[in-house]
């Protein structure tokens, strides 16, 4: 069985992140960057799948700027055996990543498709659904368990009133949350190897997609800033504020 | 044109989330429809023709929607949002999960979590854990939305819509419901409380979670925990607040030994009055507390509890 995993390069989740002076975007300049945290949880467990077994070959896919290839390299030294590298400078709406991923999917036929739920940046949350929908695959969103059985997976989803289980017929596509693994951390030696691991390089304008986007940035600002307040004393203090000046007890 | 709503809620009861995103709504259309999907619906539906401003509601009856999954419900509202100018949801795990797939049938974009409807094109939407705000227009022909309810005041209720049967049935064999857990609480809901008191890492264990819980019933509060909390298992996942947790704004946010990382801050940082409790004088959380309390929190909640 074959896994495709889609991965994003993002700004690395420690960045404390600052807008612009002119209010046209986050700044990134500088900025550590790495592989989106969900979507390297998406590799571990594509990984997992294959040392026990379950998949023959992991294939890591990433669409954006040529430095998207460290991020590619990076899941190849956690365990993927190859890397195709989609390469844009646009930025795209989660939209046209899923329509290039639909391409993908249909010349490369995986049996599933793991990616994270959502990225730190856009916090979209829709990419793994939108490519679902486009290629009539059913969905296992915010896994914390993945079961792969004889034609089916078993999906165990994070949802708000607790945990919920479905079952897919595969091919499917599964995005996880933060409770699925804990990453390996690459080692060296799988550093090295992997970067001796087949990565293909295509363009984004070669798959006949229509990349351009409905949805205009007008602006981008910093969030208010909350003020800190005060330091109370003792617990008596606390319970007065909170009567007296907040009035919220 | 008029807008489709989504209404939120368990196949039992209508969830306050409805009554916000008809708020949202009526700052984009005046013709609101609100469609109840599930299976035996029929109380949820006629709660929600009391929505103020509502002027339909349409219900889809069926075995088919009983849990809601992502596969037949997008196929029905892709199916029935084809002729609205805008499609909402609750950017709840319901919501999140299907809405996308309904964007990408309608081939349209989905503006994701928005907090503000600036008009009927324009949107404004935390990005980057709500430490930037965008504020994006759509040239869509239809607007896909999920909203994040909590920055949304709820529409009252006293209306009597007409109600709707839809027959439009998706049922589908590529996806299946096995089972759930549920929380079972008597407790508010962390998204609709007045009050929530959250434990994090300094907790040390869940047996600990106990002190905060003679607390909540004197405060008729919700209780929440940090991802940390959660990972180690002191509690369920369902109880984590923050950039992949619930987003809540509460009237008192109380934080007991939780450090205030930038993903926790996402998830309460509108709440009215914040309180930390922690004995790190120089923790992050007391950098957005408007309250704070330096000591250590297995002294402070009993005497907290003992006072109040
Ligand atoms: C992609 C991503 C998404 C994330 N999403 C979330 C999310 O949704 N929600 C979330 O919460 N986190 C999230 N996190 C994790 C986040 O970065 C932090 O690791 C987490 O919030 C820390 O939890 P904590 O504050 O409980 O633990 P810690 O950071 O370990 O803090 C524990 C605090 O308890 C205090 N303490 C210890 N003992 C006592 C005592 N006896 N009395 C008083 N105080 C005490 C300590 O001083 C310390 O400040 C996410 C991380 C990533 C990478």
């Amino acid at each position: 069985m074959k896994i495709l995993v889609p991965v994003k390069r993002a700004i690395d989740y420690n960045v404390k992140v600052r807008v612009k002076p002119d209010n046209s975007a986050v700044d990134l300049t500088n900025a550590k960057m790495a592989i989106n945290p969900f979507c390297e949880i998406a590799v571990e467990e594509a990984v997992r799948l294959k040392e026990k077994g379950t998949a023959s070959e992991v294939v890591v896919v990433s669409i954006g700027e040529k430095a998207c290839q460290e991020q590619i390299r990076t899941a190849l030294a956690l365990g993927a055996d190859r890397g195709l590298h989609i390469e844009t400078s646009d930025s795209l709406d989660s939209l046209q990543v899923a329509k290039l991923l639909q391409k993908v999917v249909e010349e490369e036929a995986p049996q599933l498709v793991i990616l994270g739920k959502q990225s730190i940046d856009s916090d979209n949350n829709q990419t793994g659904q939108m490519l679902a929908a486009l290629t009539g695959m059913p969905q296992g969103t915010f896994a914390s368990e993945v079961q792969v059985e004889e034609g089916s997976v078993a999906v165990t989803r994070e949802i708000d009133g607790g945990l919920q289980t479905v079952k897919l017929s595969l091919p499917a596509v599964v995005t996880t949350d933060l409770r699925l693994n804990e990453p390996r951390y690459a080692s060296l030696p799988n550093i090295m190897k992997a970067k001796r691991k087949p990565l293909d390089v295509k363009a984004a304008a070669d798959y006949g997609v229509d990349l351009t986007s409905k949805v205009k940035t007008l602006k981008v600002e910093a969030p208010a800033q909350r003020q800190g307040g005060v330091k109370v004393a003792d617990v008596a203090e606390l319970v007065e504020k909170l009567k007296t000046e907040a009035k919220v007890i | 044109m008029a807008v489709l709503i989504y209404a939120e809620h368990d196949n039992q009861h209508l969830k306050p989330d409805t009554h916000k995103l008809v708020t949202a709504a009526s700052q984009m259309g005046d013709e609101l429809h609100v469609l109840v999907a599930g299976e035996g619906v029929d109380a949820i539906a006629k709660q929600a023709a009391t929505i103020a401003g509502v002027s339909k509601v349409i219900v889809a009856d069926n075995a088919a929607y009983a849990h809601q999954l992502a596969e037949p419900v997008s196929a029905l509202v892709a199916d029935l949002g084809k002729d609205y100018s805008h499609v909402l949801a609750a950017a709840t795990t319901t919501g999140k999960n299907f809405m996308p797939r309904v964007a990408a049938m309608l081939d349209v974009a989905q503006i994701s979590d928005i907090i503000r409807v600036d008009s009927a094109d324009t949107f404004v939407r935390p990005i980057y854990a709500g430490n930037a705000i965008a504020t994006v227009q759509s040239e869509d022909a239809i607007k896909v939305l999920t909203v994040r309810s909590a920055a949304f005041d709820a529409a009252a209720e006293g209306n009597s819509a007409s109600i709707e049967n839809s027959d439009v049935v998706k049922a589908m064999d590529i996806s299946g419901f096995v089972g759930e857990e549920l929380t079972e609480s008597e407790r508010p809901e962390l998204t609709a409380a007045d009050v929530i008191i959250s434990g994090g890492r300094g907790m040390q264990n869940g047996e600990n979670f106990a002190l905060l819980e003679g607390i909540a019933d004197k405060l008729g509060a919700a209780i929440g925990a940090s991802r940390a909390a959660v990972d180690a298992g002191f509690v369920p996942n369902d109880m984590q607040v923050g950039q992949t947790g619930k987003i809540v704004a509460p009237q008192l946010y109380i934080a007991v030994g939780i450090s205030g990382a930038i993903q926790h801050l996402a998830g309460m940082k509108d709440s009215k009055i914040i309180v930390a409790i922690n004995k790190d004088e120089e923790a992050p959380i007391f950098q957005v507390a408007d309250y704070g309390l330096v000591g250590d929190l297995f002294d402070i909640l009993p005497q907290l509890e003992a006072a109040l």
